[in-house]
């Protein structure tokens, strides 16, 4: 799991059935000094994140788990927004 | 996932069974601003995309999970076509 930004929105009608109905937004993943490290990633939303929020996300197959872990392709899912950054202690 | 553009296609007639019927496109990831980066990914069209669409591509065994992969050995899958992407 990694610290991320959410820096955007994606908007694809069409997609594959097992992706209805699910958000998509794009993150910039931060490093433990919560500077921008990397290329922005498109994740899907497991937590009702908003753009400009703090989040972490996991990455591989387990992104799937918080929806049917079975039928749902993800490999970058948002499972959780920080409350703040002061909450990140380094 | 990653963003990507449809550079071209692969016609491949020998092949595991369980890609019978599956679009294999070449894709190249792109940054959110749309401009290109280096490198090129083939991967099973799941959406009917065409030439030159924006595309989400889904990596790993993730690929699998998308509808009408099941069991199928793919490491890349197009699972959507992108209208649009916001970014601040």
């Amino acid at each position: 799991m990694q610290l991320a930004r959410v820096i955007g929105t994606v908007v694809s009608t069409v997609k594959n059935e097992s992706l209805h109905g699910r958000k998509l937004l794009v993150v910039q993943t931060l490093d433990r000094n919560l500077e921008s490290t990397g290329k922005p990633m498109v994740a899907i939303d497991s937590v009702g994140a908003g753009v400009g929020e703090l989040v972490f996300w996991c990455r591989g197959k387990e992104a799937s788990f918080p929806f049917k872990r079975e039928d749902t392709p993800t490999d970058c899912t948002i499972i959780g927004i920080v409350d703040s950054e002061q909450h990140v202690t380094r | 996932m990653i963003i990507a553009r449809i550079l071209g296609t692969v016609v491949s007639t020998q092949k595991d069974e369980r890609l019978t019927g599956k679009k294999l496109l070449i894709v190249r990831p792109i940054n959110v601003d749309g401009s290109d980066t280096t490198g090129y990914v083939v991967a099973v069209d799941t959406v009917g995309a065409g030439f030159h669409e924006r595309v989400l591509v889904v990596a790993g065994s993730s690929a699998r999970l998308a509808q009408g992969m099941k069991d199928v050995p793919v490491d890349a899958a197009i699972v959507g076509v992108i209208d649009t992407v916001d970014v601040n």
